[in-house]
């Protein structure tokens, strides 16, 4: 089953990372690449990754035909999306275990949700 | 698949077996024999099939697993003898039980279920790694690690090449027909369109369940997990409709069943029934076999379905076996009936916020005539279920009911 962990951020954590000394911040680089290497050897990471500022977003709408993109920041968002797991577990528990491994669980959220599939039942 | 796919699949086990009983190491010799698979799949449509195919493949692997040896031990010890290592009579001693002993060392317990499913594809059913990551819809990376690690567990457990003592073998073959189960309702996807690339992993399910088979004939549950394929197979052409949408069983065009699959599989069940111990497979074959001798859906016999759940229920109670003894509850006992034995299923936590129960609740409130509750709950089933094609199903059910 394939499962996908989202990980937000908020100022809170922002700020803490920002705070960080440069050897924290390498050790928290480290304990990520670890992280990966543990779950590529399981074989449970599909893909990671880790996603740019929030203000470097751009928000793309089409109407009538006409496409419109917003620059951000936006400011009002106080959570923000911060990096990606899609993870291939044998049960949504197993899931929910990878995804408290990630550092950001102690600080911002994190997400999974079950990604749907084609296998189909008789009904 | 071409016919040489079809002849390296089927020679695969033989091969490795053949490595494994001359050199040891499952793991370096699984590695080998996937080698001179791959070496074959390139060289054989280019070049011809060898006269002695399989013979080929063995000395091709052994000489892969001699030089991954000598490229080993060059660096431990230069002075080893290699004198031992030539490549071995490509015709092997065929151990009968070898193939067993393939299928249940794939299936070893300190492995986790799908690295068993990857392992059992690629050792006994010959598949390369890509095949079978197309087959899971995962990346080809995710299904080579989950191999190298299930090889490396193997090796950490102690695990030789040879069969289990007689009192861990019955809980051992468990785990093998778990694993070939797995392998058939994983690709027994509703949806056609979107798998226009995938491996039939039915098909290379089945096809493992008769290798078994001729391995154990008199086992009543291999017999029975064949047939439970054979005779769920059978209904495929009738279960999708040319859009892609599911069509449930009670509105399927039975003139598509596939008359022959039938045939084979309540034959097979027939015969098991009748003289080999009862067992959960093959109790779920004898249902499958009662729906497939049904001339129409109102022809089912439900009493007889009921009374196989029923013992389902004893030998091999599930949260699944719950459900659809529910449905045939209330196809003997009227709805009502069913409705009330699914209010007492939900107190299994199994079951608790299951969609299938929202779906049965849906379809025995549809037979109640009530149309407004049916509806909702298949609303509310529609948004649990992580199958898409359920939820296109059970929307529609929904759409049709408003």
């Amino acid at each position: 089953m394939k499962y996908v962990v989202l990980i937000y951020g908020n100022p809170e954590s922002r700020q803490a990372w920002e705070g960080m000394s440069e050897e924290q911040r390498a050790a928290g680089l480290a304990y990520y690449q670890q992280l990966n290497d543990e779950l590529d050897a399981t074989g449970e990471r599909i893909v990671s990754e880790r996603l740019a500022m929030p203000e470097l977003t751009r928000q793309v709408s089409v109407r009538d035909g006409a496409m419109l993109t917003t620059d951000g920041p936006f400011a009002e968002a106080k959570e923000f999306l911060a990096g990606f797991y899609l993870l291939e577990c044998e049960n949504f528990d197993r899931a929910v275990e990878l995804a408290a491994k990630i550092p950001e669980a102690s600080f911002g959220v994190v997400e999974v949700r079950p990604v749907m599939g084609l296998y189909g039942t008789e009904m | 698949m071409s016919d040489i796919d079809a002849l390296l699949r089927e020679l695969a086990p033989q091969v490795l077996t053949a490595v494994v009983r001359r050199y040891g190491g499952f793991d370096t010799a699984e590695d080998a024999v996937q080698e001179a698979l791959l070496a074959a799949a390139l060289q054989w449509p280019e070049e011809g099939v060898p006269d002695n195919p399989k013979a080929w493949l063995i000395t091709t692997a052994s000489r892969r697993r001699i030089e991954q040896w000598r490229s080993d031990s060059a660096r431990q010890r230069r002075e080893e003898n290699v004198a031992a290592l030539t490549p071995p009579d490509p015709e092997p001693v065929a151990g009968v039980d070898d193939t067993l002993t393939l299928f249940l060392l794939c299936c070893h317990p300190e492995l986790t279920r799908p690295s068993q499913v990857a392992l059992t594809l690629r050792a006994v059913g010959g598949l390369t790694t890509a095949e079978i990551a197309r087959g899971f819809l995962v990346p080809e990376a995710t299904i080579g690690q989950r191999i190298s690690r299930a090889k490396q567990k193997i090796k950490a457990a102690g695990a030789e090449f040879v069969l289990p003592p007689a009192a861990e073998r019955a809980e051992r073959m468990d785990a093998v027909l778990q694993v070939l189960y797995l392998i058939f309702t994983e690709g027994h996807t509703a949806s056609s369109g979107d798998a226009l690339n995938r491996v039939e992993l039915t098909a290379e399910a089945i096809r493992l369940a008769r290798i078994l088979r001729a391995e154990l004939p008199g086992d009543g549950e291999v017999i029975g997990l064949l047939a439970l394929m054979l005779l769920t197979d059978a209904r495929r052409p009738a279960r999708v409709s040319p859009d892609g949408a599911l069509i449930p069983l009670a509105e399927q065009d039975r003139s598509r069943w596939d008359a022959t699959a039938i045939a084979e599989g309540v034959s097979l069940i027939t015969a098991s029934l009748a003289t080999a111990p009862i067992g959960p497979y093959q109790l779920q074959a004898a249902i499958a076999a009662v729906h497939s001798e049904a001339r129409s859906a109102e022809d089912t016999d439900w009493a007889e379905i009921l009374t196989l759940y029923d013992l389902l229920r004893t030998i091999a109670p599930g949260p699944m076996v719950t459900l659809n003894r529910v449905v045939a509850v209330a196809m003997v006992h009227g709805p009502h009936a069913g409705l009330g034995e699914l209010a007492a299923a939900e107190s299994d936590p199994a079951l608790a916020s299951h969609h299938r129960v929202d779906a049965v609740r849906a379809h025995l409130l549809d037979l109640a005539g009530d149309t407004e509750a049916a509806r909702a709950a298949y609303l509310t089933a529609s948004r649990k279920t992580l199958s898409i094609p359920e939820r296109t199903y059970l929307e529609t059910r929904a759409a049709r009911l408003s």
